[in-house]
């Protein structure tokens, strides 16, 4: 049995007096991809965010690599094992820097050589060419902006990624492109994934075993295969199974 | 289904072009769309960076300044967006034209509530009490199934969630009742149950008051079991238009590669296909 790289045991996040996260226990394995579903509102960006020190909790233990975490403080070395990839790439990239200065940055924080190559390759990885190198964050278009920050939480090499929705901005042809270079991603370097997405084909395409939430808890955990082969206990599942197969007009 | 839906021309857009000039040379995000809508439900799929968005703003007028803009005809119900004055461009956008943008969260005013800036916009295009303003901001919010509308009405744009964000923008949109609707990925961070819920409102307002609706999506099985017909962009170009029922019986190669490499519960395809992107296809 190999060691839970991520645990999280009855964490509660508030904001006033809304209860966000309510008791929420996740583990996940070192190496495993693991993936969250739910409602719109549930707390899964929320539960990301407090892993990565960006929202405080309140009660509840976090575990990461055997350190014990609390509140929001987290070391520079925390950031080389811990990268997130946002849900909103508006919000995450800085608008007047240019795509060179945003790789750059974590690069130089974490003192790593071959800045240049790396850069390079990052932007490779993720289908943008040299010539979006030195354009401004704002001259992008979605899409765009969604492969830069990806590329930017792959540049530092971590051990685990937190991903909010990172294909939900593209088009299935370059969603498809950037699955195959996390997995390929997470092959070679033994990465681990906590992977938000509203796509339940996506989420089983990636992931082994999933959360799903509703109203800031963990309604069930099941494996990808239970998913598959419809064997799953919460109503909300089954509503979100159904709904996943697209628009009925009535 | 209603008899409102129908091709009546609303909007005519013909050879439309935008691009922009930049430090390494001049960007052409559009180069050439040409459509017409009625009243019904056109979808946009396309390749990440293949000019939805700015052919989207292009017809709202978002077009940003320095960018260079023209087309052969841009006609909303008879008037020519390109040459209206900016006063007329105001006094459309927003009442007769809405838009919901990509990026809704970013798009709001960060230091107003959500609740302020709905009603402020009902109050910029409509003569009513501030109290009436905010009963039809709750009433819209919950109608977009936001849980807790009292909640949400007081919250600040970062405080809520990225699904939260997407559907106050399309509340606000709404709420003065658009003849035209372009909707940019409105539902990309909307989990399924209650996607299905808003597109269920937008599709009663194309049946039932006739508004036009342009939905920018990359999501293929939404667009082919929502919409009426469905372009294809690929590189600023539209490179093939079609009912949304006959999806699977694209020609281009770029679609049918689309439709090919969607990960789906069930099948289990480790690597996933790619495209191999001809340079014919960008020509
Ligand atoms: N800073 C904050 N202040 C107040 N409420 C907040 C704040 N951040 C999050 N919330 C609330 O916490 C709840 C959970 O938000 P969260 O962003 O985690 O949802 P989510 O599951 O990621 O939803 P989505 O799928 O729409 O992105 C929401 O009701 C939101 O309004
Ligand atoms: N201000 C700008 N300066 C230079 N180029 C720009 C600017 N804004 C957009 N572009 C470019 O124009 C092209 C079209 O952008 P647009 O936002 O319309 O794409 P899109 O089809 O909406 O893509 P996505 O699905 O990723 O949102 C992109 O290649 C983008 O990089
Ligand atoms: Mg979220
Ligand atoms: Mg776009």
């Amino acid at each position: 049995m190999t060691a839970n790289v991520l645990s999280v045991k009855d964490m509660v996040v508030t904001f006033d007096d809304f209860v966000a996260l309510d008791h929420v226990s996740v583990d996940v394995a070192e190496g495993e991809s693991f993936g969250i579903v739910g409602e719109s509102g549930s707390g899964k960006s929320t539960l990301l965010r407090a892993v990565a020190g960006l929202n405080a909790f309140s009660a509840g233990t976090l575990t990461i690599n055997g350190q014990s975490y609390s509140g929001r403080s987290r070391s520079k070395d925390f950031y080389r094992t811990v990268q997130m990839v946002f849900q909103d790439p508006y919000g995450s990239l800085h608008p007047r820097q240019t795509v060179d200065r945003l790789l750059l940055e974590p690069l130089a924080i974490h003192g790593f050589d071959n800045v240049d190559q790396r850069i390079m390759r990052a932007l490779d990885e993720v289908g943008l060419g040299s010539g979006f190198r030195f354009r401004y964050s704002h001259q992008l278009s979605g899409g765009q902006r969604q492969r830069v920050a990806i590329a930017r939480a792959l540049i530092l090499e971590p051990k685990v990624l937190l991903l909010d929705e990172p294909t939900s901005a593209l088009d299935a042809s370059i969603q498809a492109e950037i699955l195959n270079l996390l997995e390929q991603a997470r092959k070679d370097r033994g990465l681990t994934f906590v992977m938000v997405s509203h796509d339940l084909g996506v989420i089983s395409h990636m992931c082994e075993r999933l959360a799903v939430m509703k109203s800031g808890k963990v309604v069930e955990t099941v494996t990808a295969d239970a998913l598959e082969s419809r064997a799953f206990a919460a109503d909300y599942t089954r509503q979100l199974m159904t709904a996943s197969e697209g628009f009925r007009r009535v | 289904m209603s008899g409102v839906v129908g091709t009546d021309k609303l909007l005519t857009v013909e050879d439309l072009r935008v691009s922009f000039p930049t430090r390494t040379g001049e960007v052409q995000a559009v180069r050439g769309v040409s459509f017409t809508l009625g009243r019904e439900r056109l979808g946009i799929v396309g390749e990440s960076g293949s000019g939805k968005s700015q052919t989207g703003r292009a017809i709202m007028g978002l077009t940003p300044k320095h960018a260079k803009i023209t087309a052969k005809t841009l006609n909303f119900a008879g008037r020519d967006l390109l040459a209206i004055s900016d006063r007329e461009r105001r006094e459309i956008r927003g009442k007769r034209i809405a838009m919901v943008l990509q990026d809704p969260k970013y798009s709001l005013n960060p230091v107003s509530t959500i609740g302020r800036q709905i009603i402020e916009t009902l109050k910029t295009h409509e003569r009513i009490s501030t109290a009436e303003a905010k009963a039809r901001t709750l009433a819209m919010l919950e109608a977009v199934q936001i849980r807790d509308p009292e909640r949400v009405f007081s919250l600040y744009p970062h405080e809520v969630s990225g699904g939260m964000g997407q559907r106050v923008m399309i509340a606000m949109m709404l709420i003065c009742g658009p003849e035209l609707l372009i909707a940019d990925e409105p539902t990309s961070a909307l989990d399924v149950t209650v996607q299905l819920e808003v597109l269920g409102i937008l599709d009663k307002l194309v049946a039932e008051r006739g508004m036009g609706l342009i939905f920018v999506s990359h999501d293929l099985r939404l667009v082919s079991s929502f919409c009426d017909r469905v372009l294809v962009m690929y590189a600023g170009r539209v490179v093939e238009e079609l009912p949304s029922a006959d999806l699977s019986k694209a020609q281009h190669p770029y679609t049918q590669g689309l439709l090919n490499c969607l990960p789906t519960i069930g099948t289990d395809r480790h690597p996933l296909p790619v495209l191999d992107r001809k340079k014919e296809w960008a020509l």
